[in-house]
């Protein structure tokens, strides 16, 4: 403002105004870009506060609290322009309707393809895109999650340098200022630190930077993901590749420590996969046989016809024994452990038996050799071309991330770094604790973090950018088998974030330019194909077709098109041609003796990433059922022998590191060895996720990032209250589950009927039987199939507007979810077989709940839904007392967020959001059938089959949930009742449930388990 | 009167035996001393220091309610320990708890009078106002335990609306509403009526004119005239009778929200019998131990005498061995069901973490109650105070035992989970005693705990004048 032309400038500025014009400064009357952030916040130091540790008890409380505050922050000053309601509606918006608009979901070095369901223009709930290879309609538990993630008022909202907010261009020239300094040195001193790119754009963008200061470095860092795997293609292939496994196709299935059903790329396809194989409508007459070798329990392992459980370090071994004998070249047949001697011939021979028809798959955490083994095996039994192919990575510049990020601390603690820009991920927290990052993050002289909230690694950097999450920006993605998916935004950015792909652009010579320019631009010189079109690109957000437009430019065609499906079609990669080097395999050393610890990201919030996510923190884990904590996982036996209980703190040592945390026995789990979960403990997460749960940076260091070995245990003497929704491991001999061989169902295909205790045939009511003369909804749970992934459990949540109650409260048994899995145990304790079954209300006929209530809150459909009424309930929680199945849920005190503004608009307007002292329950998602019923009516026709899809139908990866009209004796879910596997629970109480479910058949080797007749193994009770 | 009309025949055994059976009413009192000795109680212009002192206890528990009500309201019942799948708890224990302990009074007054048991006349009208008590403090927790108590007061009623929405007259919880409504409100007209010629009489003999008023707008305009009493006995028979049917049938309707659900421990047949004679029992423990303190500091012995404690044990001790029978059968049944659920169920009784309760309810209302059997037991005043002190933790425990340990494990082992009580579900609790001991402090203060002119029925005087004139 000293500068004499700015004065004229400003004269200037105030004779042109006319009236009287009042001004308070002379930045205002400037209008510079700093006063216009100013005003927008009124709060500018308060960002970092909002990340102070609260209690999570408090949890609601506050957030209803702290939203006024936000609220503050986030509002404008409403327009001087006059506003003028819809005159013409615009195309295809009809208030009430939702429209749905593909997308996808980057995570972890791939993305899912996505269909988003928007209200008005508020992204409510994702769905799978059909359409694209890796979801197939489905989605992991992350993806449905991430809507609250979206809307998560602990975002960080404002541009912050040294915790002044500045604008974006201020930050723009700064960093430039010092990409112009170092353009002499071709950018030796610049590092940018990212995920895994699995973005063909930002890949092009890196190229183009890298070109221009070739001597700065773009290193990728995941505390976990493809680590071993791409490591492990490097040592087989010498090169970097994918594989991709036909899973279909396999006959047997050997996993390697591999979570392959519910972890990694390409999970959801393979689980459907493996599903289809399975399943009693699909190609049941010819079902895979899945043998997994692991030390922690997996979702993979309870799917396993076998599951052996040796240690981590011993997996290598067994598996090199096993190619041994397969004949792989460099195999070496080591010292087996004991438990695993019996299943090497019959595994091999099985293997054999089905050249080119089976599958080794290694898991993540084993390390690299192993992964060539795998891989040499899979040549070894001609599998290569069949059940597996490989291609191209999906990673546009795949590298050895663990080496690449040793070395940049090393650079960063020589001071030869003097920019480091941190592009996404939470490197201060996530990276190994022997590296010290954040030490050696203090000795660079500029660093900026791009990252969507205020974390650990923000709170280190001069500079923080706000992130927009990928429903908020522009970008691309490949899924796990190379398809590109456009990720297009469904509302403008929340918090003012900017997109990787801004950042990127306004450091390069392209300047500032918008993330739609950006995508738009490289696919475009991708194609090589005209956008030069005779009318104006259209702007965002009206991109849908306008019937009798002018003629669209060729590439806009395509991008239309892209955008609708979802995928760009021929993207995928192309099988690539690979040969095993020579010395692929190598001796695998004999496993270290001791306890061992395996680091494993968490199943609910991975690697700390959805730390402040409500709904992912109460999720009960797949198969611990713990929720709001990490805990060490041991084996019954083992602590036995350590003399410890679930809730013993213990102290983990090896050297000099030590981690206290309390221990969850998890049976299934191998014997002296303990599985942390890495993502708690988290420091700057948000008020849900920090200062929750045990940090354990302290064990995990670099040269021993998946298993440390030799650890010892020792018992503190405190405890510490874990919460489970579970507690109870058996089933007590009842006939919930029920399981045969597949010789069994052979000679007794109604066995499931038989382990009834009491068969009630005909009529046992006193009463004429309720007649449903037009829909019948009922729903079916095949129990072959579900994986116990949980993705049902959060897009109910998701769908349902099921409110989050934090760790006292589920503590109590007062948690919400209208769907739960329930995991029971059977067999040995040590070894025991684990059986998922999800839980949805029964839509009982024959109520219990609706006889009991005094003011008919529940009352029964014509359809046959058991619907909740919530104006008229009372609450006096008979029906949930008498309810056989307790999915009755009641809102023991005022769960659902009222206040808090961005809640409000992640709400699904379709169900209403339930208040204090009230009762709720699955209602199939009445919702959709009467979307469905509506759209049926106005075509004057009946709802088909598949017209209605419940939330936890759609999102499930495996299909084992099937939804329809029972009335329809062609439906899908009719063919599926009458299947001789299906049986209701609790047919005894004549509740006669609409959901019911289907026995489990399991296809072992007869040479590791003796074939025996019905009832006499734990099955028949 | 047994002594009086015994035949000359007896044997001499007989005799002796009948010699040790005490009066109803201790020898020597007449009219004028019966009116004297209970009417000063509330006459008396000096209050026993005692009774402040009670009533201070009291009414800091009433306090305690107040604050837990308050909190209950605002914050919801999520202060309580329930929970998914325990919905009930310490509501519902200490609602059936309390309309159990109600039981005596109904049955005492009204089945004892049409019996024509005249030993129930010195402790009816305090037996009667511990029902109604009881009663008030048991009404609380149906409508307290609600989620939205604000809409349950009225939704709960059939009362015509223009949505012509009715009450779901198929649930257990709306026949209790008709049950406990009506219980109530017979038993407070009972005892009412039989108080009007009572507040006649303190009318008379009260000396502060407030007094006079007061009690004297409460009798009614009761002069004593043939007429009246014609009407009076007239009115209190049918009262009499209408109650009668009330003793079985509420605590019956109570047992059905119970017995009409499919959980195992609470879809059994015996619950209607089994929970009347459990009300009964612990209805007695009550007047016992509330009647032995009063009858020690007001000095009515002679009027509650031993007799009165003797034939109470011996209530007691029937009703107990039925409740005892009723233990049994739950088990029994159990086992001949041959259904899993109900096996486990009470093997989870037996054995399970609430084991211990079950075990000192077992203690208690089978074992302990047999000491009843001696006599000596029986003349030993602080002893039984302690025993019905026992009895009505029993009886508590007997319904923590049903509700609890049938809910917190039933049909799906996923789904089973522990209930802890919080602070607020024993201030909830504690507030109702203290309610109840508040108004109880309160009647026999300003009200005749004993009848007096029931009394007066009872002394040799009258049967020397009814002889006279009969």
């Amino acid at each position: 403002m000293n500068d004499s032309n700015d004065i004229q400038a400003l004269r200037t500025k105030l004779q042109g105004t006319r009236g009287r014009t009042y001004w308070r400064s002379l930045e205002q009357v400037a209008d510079t870009p700093e006063f216009k952030e100013f005003l927008h916040r009124e709060f500018p130091q308060n960002a970092s506060e909002w990340l102070d540790p609260v209690g999570r008890r408090g949890f609601l409380k506050l957030m209803g609290a702290s939203m006024a505050l936000a609220g503050v922050s986030a509002c404008t000053r409403q327009p001087d322009e006059a506003i003028v309601p819809y005159v013409r509606q615009p195309e295809e918006l009809v208030p009430g309707k939702p429209l749905f608009y593909a997308t996808a979901m980057p995570f972890a070095g791939s993305g899912v393809g996505l269909l988003v369901e928007s209200h008005e223009g508020r992204p409510t709930k994702v769905e799978g895109n059909p359409e694209h290879p890796s979801s197939l309609g489905a989605t992991d538990l992350f993806a449905q999650a991430s809507i609250l993630g979206l809307y998560d008022p602990d975002r960080a909202q404002v541009l912050t340098h040294l915790g002044e907010i500045r604008p974006f261009e201020a930050f723009a020239a700064a960093i430039r200022q010092v990409l112009t300094a170092q353009q002499a040195s071709q950018g030796s001193g610049i590092r940018v630190l990212s995920e895994t790119v699995a973005s063909p754009t930002l890949g092009a963008q890196i190229d183009e930077f890298l070109g221009r200061f070739p001597q700065a470095k773009w290193v990728q860092w995941e505390p976990f993901g493809r680590h071993n795997v791409r490591e492990g293609s490097r040592q087989a292939f010498g090169e970097y590749v994918d594989a991709k496994y036909s899973i279909e196709r396999a006959d047997i299935i050997l996993a390697l420590d591999a979570d392959f059903l519910c972890t990694g790329n390409g999970a959801l396809t393979h689980a459907r996969a493996f599903a289809s194989r399975r399943r009693i409508d699909g190609d049941a007459s010819q079902r895979n046989r899945l043998y997994s070798v692991e030390s922690s329990p997996t979702n993979t392992g309870t799917k396993a016809d076998h599951r052996l459980l040796i240690r981590a370090s011993e997996v290598g071994v067994f598996a090199s024994a096993v190619a041994a004998q397969l004949g792989v070249a460099g195999a070496t047949a080591g010292t087996v452990p004991e438990t695993a001697r019996a299943w090497l011939a019959p595994l091999v021979k099985d293997l054999q038996n089905t050249r080119g028809r089976s599958l080794v798959i290694a898991g993540e955490g084993q390390p690299a050799s192993i992964h060539a083994l795998a891989h040499a095996m899979n040549e070894a039994l001609g599998n290569v071309g069949n059940t597996v192919v490989y291609t191209s990575t999906v990673e546009t510049h795949p590298m050895n991330q663990r080496t690449a990020l040793t070395e940049l601390v090393g650079e960063m603690n020589a001071g030869t770094v003097s920019l480091l820009i941190i592009l996404g991920g939470n490197p201060v927290y996530t990276a190994p604790s022997d590296l010290r990052f954040a030490e050696a993050l203090d000795k660079v002289p500029l660093r900026a973090s791009l990252s969507q909230f205020h974390d650990e690694t923000a709170a280190l950097c001069h500079w923080h950018i706000p992130e927009t999450h990928y429903l908020e920006a522009w970008g691309d993605v490949r899924g796990h088998d190379g398809t590109v998916s456009i990720v297009q935004p469904l509302i403008s950015p929340l918090y003012n974030g900017h997109s990787v792909f801004e950042v990127v652009s306004a450091l390069s010579e392209a300047g500032v330019r918008s993330g739609y320019d950006i995508v738009r631009s490289y696919w475009a010189g991708q194609r090589g194909t005209s956008t030069a079109a005779p009318e104006p690109v259209p702007a965002v957000g009206s991109l849908a077709p306008l019937p009798g437009a002018a003629p669209l430019s060729p590439f806009d065609r395509e991008w239309r098109r892209w955008l609708h499906d979802g995928v760009i079609p021929g993207t995928a990669f192309a099988p690539k041609a690979v040969t095993l080097q020579g010395n692929a395999v190598a001796a695998v050393p004999a496993a270290p003796s001791g306890i061992e610890v395996v680091f494993r990201p968490d199943p609910s919030v991975y690697d700390g990433r959805f730390a402040n996510n409500g709904w992912l923190q109460e999720l009960p884990k797949c198969l611990t059922k713990l929720t709001w904590d990490n805990a060490a996982l041991l084996s019954p036996g083992t602590a036995d022998r350590l003399n410890l209980v679930s809730g013993d703190v213990v102290e983990v040592k090896q050297g000099s590191n030590t981690l206290r945390i309390p221990v969850w026995l998890a049976p299934g789990h191998a014997a002296d060895t303990i599985t942390i979960h890495l993502g708690y403990g988290r420091e700057r997460a948000g008020r849900i996720g920090t200062g929750i749960g045990f940090g354990i940076n302290s064990l995990r260091t670099s040269t021993t990032p998946d298993v440390l070995s030799g650890v010892d245990v020792a018992k503190t003497g405190d405890s510490y209250e874990l919460v489970s929704t579970q507690d109870h491991w058996s089933l007590e001999g009842r006939n919930l589950v029920r399981v045969a061989t597949v010789e069994q169902f052979g000679q007794d295909p109604n066995f499931a009927a038989k382990q009834e205790h009491q068969s009630l045939a005909g009529k046992v009511t006193m009463f004429e039987q309720r007649k449903y003369e037009g829909y019948a909804w009922g729903m079916t749970i095949d129990q072959n199939v579900c994986t116990g992934c949980n993705s049902c459990v959060v897009a109910c949540q998701a769908e349902n507007n099921v409110p989050v109650v934090g760790k006292s409260q589920v503590a109590n048994g007062r948690e919400m979810h209208w769907l739960r899995v329930d995991r029971y145990y059977s067999g040995e304790l040590d070894n025991p077989d684990t059986y998922h079954q999800p839980m949805p209300c029964q839509q009982c006929e024959s109520a219990p709940c609706e006889v009991v209530c005094p003011v008919s809150a529940t009352v029964h459909s014509d359809e046959g839904l058991n619907d909740m009424v919530y104006n008229r309930c009372v609450g006096t929680r008979y029906c949930s007392n008498n309810c056989p199945y307790k999915v009755r849920r009641f809102n023991f005190m005022l769960y659902s967020d009222w206040d808090t503004s961005t809640f409000k608009l992640a709400r699904n307007p379709d169900v209403t959001v339930r208040s204090r002292g009230v009762m709720e329950k699955c209602t199939y998602c009445v919702q959709r059938i009467n979307h469905a019923r509506v759209t049926s009516k106005l075509e004057d026709r009946e709802i088909r089959d598949g017209e209605v899809v419940t939330a936890c139908q759609s999102a499930c990866p495996t299909n084992a949930i099937v939804f329809g009209n029972v009335n329809d004796p062609n439906s899908a879910v009719s063919k599926l009742k009458a299947s001789s596997l299906n049986y209701p629970l609790l047919a005894e109480l004549n509740t006669r449930p609409r959901t019911t479910y289907l026995a489990i058949v399991r296809n072992p080797n007869t040479e590791l388990e003796p074939a025996r007749p019905l009832g006499t193994g734990e099955e028949g009770h | 009167m047994d002594k009086s009309h015994a035949p000359a025949a007896v044997s001499a055994e007989t005799a002796a035996l009948l010699s040790r059976t005490p009066p109803v009413i201790e020898p020597g009192h007449t009219f004028e001393s019966v009116t004297e000795s209970i009417g000063h109680v509330v006459l008396s212009k000096r209050t026993p220091i005692g009774w402040f002192l009670g009533f201070f206890i009291a009414f800091i528990l009433l306090m305690v309610l107040n604050l837990t009500i308050g909190n209950l309201l605002v914050t919801g019942i999520g202060i309580w320990g329930n929970n998914v799948p325990v919905g009930w708890a310490f509501d519902i224990i200490n609602f059936v708890w309390w309309i159990g302990i109600g039981h005596a009074g109904t049955l005492i007054s009204a089945i004892l009078l049409l019996f024509r048991q005249q030993w129930r006349t010195s402790i009816n009208r305090f037996a009667e106002a511990m029902t109604l008590f009881a009663v008030a403090c048991a009404a609380m927790f149906p409508l307290l335990h609600t989620g939205r108590p604000w809409l349950a007061i009225y939704w709960l009623f059939p009362y015509p609306n223009t949505m012509g929405l009715w009450p779901q007259f198929r649930s257990p919880l709306i026949w209790d509403v008709f049950a406990v409504s009506t219980y109530g409100t017979v038993s407070a007209l009972f005892w009412f009526t039989g108080l009007v010629p009572d507040m006649a009489t303190l009318r008379d003999r009260a000396k502060s004119p407030f007094a006079r008023r007061i009690y004297g707008m409460l009798a009614l305009g009761w002069r004593g005239s043939a007429k009246h009493w014609q009407r009076y006995e007239t009115a209190y028979l049918l009262l009499a009778g209408i109650s009668t049917p009330l003793v079985l049938s509420v605590h019956s309707v109570v047992s059905f929200d119970f017995a009409v659900s499919v959980l195992p421990g609470w879809h059994a047949t015996i619950f209607p019998p089994y929970f009347v004679a459990g009300a009964i029992y612990s209805g007695f423990a009550m007047v016992m131990t509330l009647a032995i303190p009063l009858r020690k500091f007001y000095h009515l012995e002679g009027f509650i005498t031993m007799r009165h404690i003797h034939n109470m044990t011996k209530v007691m001790l029937v009703t107990g061995m039925i409740v005892a029978y009723g233990y049994a059968n739950e088990a029994f049944f159990a086992w001949y069901s041959a259904n899993p659920y109900e096996e486990y169920m009470m093997a989870n009784r037996m054995a399970g973490p609430y084991a211990v309760f079950y075990w000192s309810l077992i203690a208690i209302n089978a074992v302990m109650i047999q000491l009843f059997w001696f006599r000596s037991v029986r003349d030993n005043i602080p002893l039984l105070f302690i025993l019905s002190l026992l009895v009505n933790v029993g009886m508590w425990l007997e319904r923590f035992i049903i509700i609890v340990t049938s809910l917190h494990r039933d049909f799906l082992p996923s789904s089973w989970d522990m209930y802890a009580p919080t602070r607020w579900d024993f201030g909830m609790f504690a507030g109702t005693i203290g309610l109840f001991l508040a108004l109880f402090f309160l009647f026999i203060r300003f009200l005749p705990a004993i009848a007096i002119f029931e009394m007066r029925t009872i002394v040799p005087e009258a049967k020397m004048k009814s002889e006279h004139h009969g």
